[in-house]
């Protein structure tokens, strides 16, 4: 075979390769269920956490007055029962749905559609380059969301979040907060990081680490939720606590034989070094 | 948005605030309003939030014409008016008040009188030309701070901005481009002449100041304001609203001043105001003085959402005015 019929024949052969192998892109693809892997804060997940553990949580005194003032009794109440998980929150909670919406014709990537199995919520990540609503619009629990794939890191910029909370047992995160987020595939396993920056109630950024596991046989269960009355209250009731009532927030450090003041979390109790303080501080007696 | 943008979003809390209390008249000599832009948000099939200075406009479009809720500054009136053309062609029909600030009605006169009334029957006696423009509703209590002695300084509102049709029952209806209005008075709340509007089909709630999301509610207490009043008022909004699964979306709600909300947003409004008027009310049970509850700071941990220590309405005035309100017999 002369060099010139080889040279063609190898560039057909390239170009039939184009044809019948997919594209290479710098983004990865992460559609498909994941399922949710639970080594990393499992008390904080399913379990739920301890009324009074705070530590670890970068929040700033008035987040700890919300903390140490709310009732749990507050999720009793109809309008309460069914309110979903955030978005900056949900993915603690069981597998999740990643889609993506392309442009029929482009192929060019519009959106990834991520549905939680917690409280079946769905979100939406603007991958079009649009621009985020202004200040006036609503707030839903998912915000409001924009990507784009750095290298292979997806990064997910949320906006316009209803208030909602950075553990479920009284630490609110204000409806002005922005939520930097990055999903990174390595392989079947999906590492998803979350960054909370609240100006109003942390003092440092708070980044919470999720994992998932590809999964080939499973789907994404439904999760219906009805409100309902459950106790007669007088109208406009809402359970809290006055200011320095709650005996309750003691249990937690009491039991575990934690430092009353290392249980209040501050940013200073998510960094190692705090271990040190930590034997410094007096221990309450045991419960 | 980044904490930069959040401060800014907090100082432009602040300067509305401000607006929330002075009349159009004595706010337009000190404010340029030159600069302010006036955006339209599609809220719902036929209902738009006109965003500017002062209060959010409602504006209902539709076969029958134009309604709109509160007309903000008299300065912008022509501002207000492009943007509505931009919706409708229609004539403005209906301006409803919500209630008598000067943010919500300074632009009552010129808007009315781009407008027209369709005339007949009980509807002729109210208006000397029945062509002379729209028709102004409000709550009785509105006309009549509209029409009280003004402040030394200040000049009278001309007659070409009062309500032309007020009602001093608990509400009014309204049948309107295919859809109920339920104008729902909601008593000694932020003023004593604080409507809601309800569009029944289009399932939203044009809230006035009964309903804010930028700072603590101002409550003028002067003007029959209650903290039990604007409670008693969320829990009407939130009595009306059905959500959708979840919490988020379903009936929606255009606050007075601030974002666009649904029950979400107004569950925890009405959580804190509760809160607060708890604490204060356990103060007082205790014999606390005004000082000594401003020394326990009975707010603190909404503060950095709701409070400001400058500008008009600061939240030292806003606990005085819950503590006075509180302290009465009829604030119990
Ligand atoms: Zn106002
Ligand atoms: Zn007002």
């Amino acid at each position: 075979m002369n060099l010139f019929i080889r040279g063609v024949l190898l560039l057909a052969t390239a170009a039939g390769s184009c044809l019948l192998t997919p594209a290479a892109f710098a983004e990865k693809n992460i559609a498909g269920v994941w399922a949710g892997t639970y080594g990393e804060d499992w008390p904080d997940r399913f379990p739920g956490p301890e009324l009074g553990d705070y530590g670890g949580l970068p929040i700033n005194d008035a987040d700890r007055m919300r903390a140490l003032t709310w009732n749990a009794s507050l999720i009793a109440l109809p309008e309460y029962q069914c309110r979903v998980h955030p978005s900056d929150y949900a993915n603690s909670f069981a597998d999740i749905r990643i889609w993506e919406e392309r442009d029929p014709i482009t192929e060019k990537l519009i959106a990834l559609h991520l549905q939680h199995f917690a409280w079946q919520t769905r979100r939406t990540i603007w991958m079009d380059g649009r621009e985020h609503p202004p200040e006036y619009a609503q707030h839903t629990s998912m915000g409001f969301s924009t990507g784009q794939w750095d290298g292979q890191v997806l990064t997910i910029h949320t906006t316009h979040l209803k208030e909602g909370w950075l553990r479920r047992n009284g630490a609110a995160r204000s409806d002005m907060a922005t939520v930097t987020e990055h999903f990174i595939r390595h392989g079947d396993v999906l590492t998803w990081t979350v960054v909370v920056n609240d100006p109003l109630y942390l003092e440092e950024p708070f980044i919470r680490n999720r994992d998932y596991r590809y999964s080939v046989d499973n789907q994404v269960a439904n999760y219906p939720c009805d409100s309902v009355v459950e106790m007669v209250r007088a109208p406009g009731y809402i359970p809290h606590h006055l200011p320095g009532t709650n005996e309750d927030v003691k249990i937690f450090a009491e039991t575990h034989g934690i430092p009353y003041k290392a249980a209040m979390g501050g940013a200073a109790t998510m960094y190692p070094e705090y271990v040190k303080v930590i034997r410094s501080l007096p221990v309450p007696a045991p419960r | 948005m980044q904490s930069l943008s959040v401060s800014k979003f907090c100082k432009r809390g602040l300067l509305l605030t401000l607006t929330m209390l002075l009349a159009g008249t004595s706010y337009a000599q000190q404010r340029d309003f030159s600069k302010v832009k006036i955006e339209a948000l599609r809220v719902r099939d036929n209902i738009y939030m006109l965003v500017g200075e002062g209060g959010n406009i409602t504006v209902q479009i539709g076969s029958d014409g134009v309604l709109i809720v509160d007309t903000q500054y008299a300065e912008l009136s022509d501002k207000i008016l492009a943007r509505i053309r931009e919706l409708s062609k229609g004539p403005i029909r209906y301006i409803i008040d919500t209630h008598h600030h000067g943010d919500h009605t300074g632009g009552n006169a010129k808007l009315r009188a781009a407008g027209m009334t369709v005339s007949g029957g009980n509807v002729g006696g109210d208006i000397s030309d029945a062509g002379a423009g729209a028709q102004i509703i409000a709550h009785e209590n509105a006309l009549l701070h509209m029409t009280a002695p003004p402040a030394a300084g200040q000049p009278a509102i001309p007659s070409a901005a009062l309500p032309t049709l007020t009602y001093f029952t608990p509400k009014k209806d309204l049948w309107f481009n295919g859809e109920g209005i339920r104008i729902i008075h909601q008593p000694n709340a932020h003023t004593d002449g604080d409507s809601i509007v309800y569009f029944r089909q289009s399932d939203v709630i044009s809230a006035g100041d009964v309903y804010v999301t930028k700072t603590y509610p101002f409550i003028d207490v002067p003007n029959g304001g209650s903290i039990q009043g604007i409670i008693a008022a969320a829990n009407n909004i939130i009595d009306l609203i059905i959500p959708v699964y979840g919490q988020d979306g379903g009936t929606l709600v255009i606050p007075g001043h601030g974002r666009l909300s649904d029950i979400g947003d107004v569950i925890n409004y009405r959580e804190m105001l509760t809160i607060i008027r708890d604490r204060i009310q356990d103060m007082i049970k205790k014999g606390m003085t005004l000082e000594q509850v401003k020394a326990a700071k009975p707010t603190r941990d909404y503060d950095p959402r709701w409070g400001t220590d400058t500008g008009f309405w600061t939240t030292t005035q806003f606990i005085e005015a819950v503590y006075k309100n509180l302290s009465t017999a009829q604030g119990k």
